[in-house]
């Protein structure tokens, strides 16, 4: 075991994958002789050569779209888009093309993609190096979302991802690059897609997130076991899409309270799935309301900290208000 | 200076007689299980169909030096003619107009016409315009990755040039120097809207320069000509000496679609000049001019031929239609 960070894990993880196997391609704006803006590819261009390290035009559309043909074409691409915010353009090929071709083809071909995209907001990003995307994604069919929340998690997921047969939008949480750090083994380990993961265990009421606001999770829940003796149970929903019902299910059976903290827009956004999820399943299991936290529906997070800060965190402290509220309903 | 005798110009390109009479079949089956298409919609029988008619030059032309197992073809929806060059048979072509359990190209998920066979190097293929451009960029960076000795081609009508895609995939090709052939079938209509409000040059070859690497106009109606400057194209890409652009000015002769209604924006006398030069008709012209095919020879072919599209018809119509338990399949890779 060794303590990293989020972004040393995920450089460690394509690192070792790309050197045990050539099929592996890394393409996207900057990733070259930059590095990559997040560094995550610094000094790769050396070592793995400009025709597997490959500075693209500024074109996001046309990353994904070469990558799905290097992908149909034997190779494992892992496609990055510098920011989230500026996947859009490939929409069209992430969602029409890569998405459907296995099925629209009747099996007879499949896109073993990887697309890496940095999102989520707190540093500082405004409207445009800050936005959630996973909601958007998580809606296609044929398209595998995940967003780890810590370093093991990350590591374990990317290799997961480049082995997957089908697309996979790996996202990063960009404020859990560097301040999120913890142990992870030096082993080739796999953390399987579609699988949720109990952060913290406990017996009152069940929290479920993913990124950046699993942590503010276990903070508010450390906080309130210590300040009034209520046990939290945290689960890392960690795969967007296919979702762990099962996982989350269990916890919430098991604590009867239930609330869904995520940080993109809370309307239709993944936690509006969740929730739903849990009203069919977990009705009668249920000893309150579920509850809903997710950011304003406001077009993306303002520059200003002020503006920030309310958009993160409309109220002081609100999850740890929110989960005290939930616990004594 | 000593005289002697022209060679052909089908024998300057490498072309033998028996080549020349197997592009004229292909063409000829093109047409005819085109207009058979167009026939079993009017009967009810396919709910859509996409003609192909009046571009049968440049399809069978830019597809016969591509070489079947080793190129790989990305067509566009209008490309009959070039995926019968690829392999695919009349036999497989109807089970993809009936929407039957074996069609190749998609198990009749999708529309006729959009085309994918992973035997044949046929690159499955999508409604939205122009997606395929960087599919084909990708798939010759990963062929010239791997050290194939393969070309991969990629065909499109006018509209698609004014994609995005399009040019971000032309763009990237270029950059690399890739093994690639992009060919415009331009037949001055994307659907409705003329080549006047798609772009402002004559010429969408001039738009190659952009890129950095040549373009070529090549006269749809004539398929050698076609033929001549698509094998220069491979010629170059089998070189190291990167991506062509080919532009054929072509014309359908029918409606975009069996739910289009062309007479809402082309001339019937517009048309019909154009069917003047039908490229099938000029091709006949050539045969006989040069004594590989005379009239009689070509009625036998049509006869041979509509036999043969007949019999693809009945077995196609015939065939198992998709298991509705099967909706849910090829979501994902299934387990082993």
């Amino acid at each position: 075991m060794t303590e990293k960070s989020v972004v040393t894990a995920i450089r460690d993880a394509l690192h070792d994958e790309m050197a045990q196997d050539d099929r592996i391609l890394l393409l996207g704006e900057d990733v070259g002789t930059r590095g990559g803006v997040f560094r995550i590819s610094q000094g790769w261009l050396d070592e793995f050569g400009e025709s597997r390290v490959i500075d693209t035009p500024l074109a996001e559309s046309g990353i994904v779209g070469v990558a799905i043909g290097m992908a149909l074409h034997g190779l494992l691409p892992v496609a990055e888009i510098e920011f989230a915010d500026f996947i859009h353009p490939a929409f069209d090929q992430i969602v029409s093309e890569a998405a459907r071709i296995r099925y629209r083809s009747n099996g007879d071909f499949g896109v073993p993609l990887v697309i890496r995209a940095p999102c989520g907001g707190g540093i500082h990003g405004a409207l445009y190096h800050s936005q959630s995307i996973e909601a958007t994604y998580a809606h296609v069919p044929g398209l595998k979302v995940v967003m780890p929340s810590t370093p093991a998690d990350a590591a374990g997921l990317l290799r997961s991802a480049i082995r997957d047969p089908d697309p996979v939008l790996f996202l990063e949480h960009k404020r859990t690059y560097r301040a999120i750090k913890g142990e992870v083994p030096d082993t080739a380990f796999t953390v399987p897609i579609g699988l949720a993961d109990v952060k913290r265990e406990g017996t009152d009421l069940t929290c479920v997130s993913y990124g950046y606001s699993l942590h503010r999770c276990l903070d508010a829940a450390a906080r309130l076991q210590a300040d009034e003796g209520i046990s939290v149970e945290v689960v890392d929903v960690r795969t967007i899409s296919p979702l762990d019902r099962g996982t989350i299910l269990d916890s919430v059976r098991s604590t009867s309270r239930a609330i869904v903290v995520y940080e993109d827009n809370r309307t239709f956004g993944a936690g509006a799935e969740i929730s739903a999820m849990l009203a069919e399943e977990a009705l009668f299991d249920l000893d309150a309301p579920i509850v809903r936290v997710g950011g304003p529906d406001v077009p993306a997070m303002p520059f200003a900290a002020p503006l920030e800060h309310a958009f993160l965190e409309p109220e002081p402290d609100e999850l740890y208000r929110k989960m005290l509220k939930l616990a004594s309903f | 200076m000593s005289t002697r005798v022209a060679e052909t110009p089908h024998g300057a390109l490498g072309l033998t007689p028996e080549d020349l009479l197997a592009m004229h079949r292909t063409m000829v089956m093109a047409r005819l299980i085109d207009e058979a298409s167009l026939r079993q919609n009017r009967m009810g029988r396919a709910p859509f169909v996409v003609p192909v008619s009046g571009h049968e030059g440049c399809q069978i032309g830019t597809a016969w030096p591509m070489r079947r197992g080793t190129d790989i073809w990305l067509p566009y929806y209008r490309d009959l003619g070039v995926v019968l060059a690829a392999g695919m048979t009349p036999y497989e072509i109807f089970l993809g107009v009936f929407a039957k359990a074996d069609d190749p190209s998609s198990g009749g998920r999708q529309m006729p016409a959009h085309w994918g066979s992973r035997r044949l190097g046929v690159i499955t293929g999508s409604s939205p315009i122009a997606t395929q451009i960087p599919h084909a960029a990708g798939i010759a960076y990963a062929s010239r990755y791997r050290g194939e000795d393969a070309v991969t081609a990629c065909w499109f009508g006018d509209g698609a040039t004014s994609e995005g895609d399009w040019h971000e995939g032309l763009n990237f090709a270029g950059v690399h120097r890739l093994p690639v052939v992009f060919v415009c079938e331009n037949n001055e209509y994307a659907i409705s809207v003329p080549q006047s409000k798609q772009m402002a040059i004559r010429d969408v070859a001039d738009r190659a320069a952009g890129y950095g690497f040549p373009g070529e106009v090549a006269d749809g109606s004539d398929v050698l000509g076609c033929y001549a400057a698509m094998k220069r194209a491979h010629d170059r890409a089998r070189e190291g000496e990167g991506p062509t652009l080919i532009e054929c000015k072509t014309y359908r002769f029918l409606p975009h679609t069996s739910d289009d209604d062309d007479k809402t924006y082309r001339s019937r006398e517009e048309v019909e000049e154009h069917r003047h030069h039908d490229p099938i008709d000029v091709f006949v012209e050539y045969l006989a001019q040069h004594e590989v095919l005379d009239q009689t020879g070509h009625d036998a072919i049509l006869r041979g031929v509509k036999t043969e599209v007949d019999e693809a018809i009945i077995a196609a119509w015939e065939a198992a239609d998709p298991d509705p338990r099967t909706l849910a399949d090829h979501v994902f890779e299934e387990p082993r």
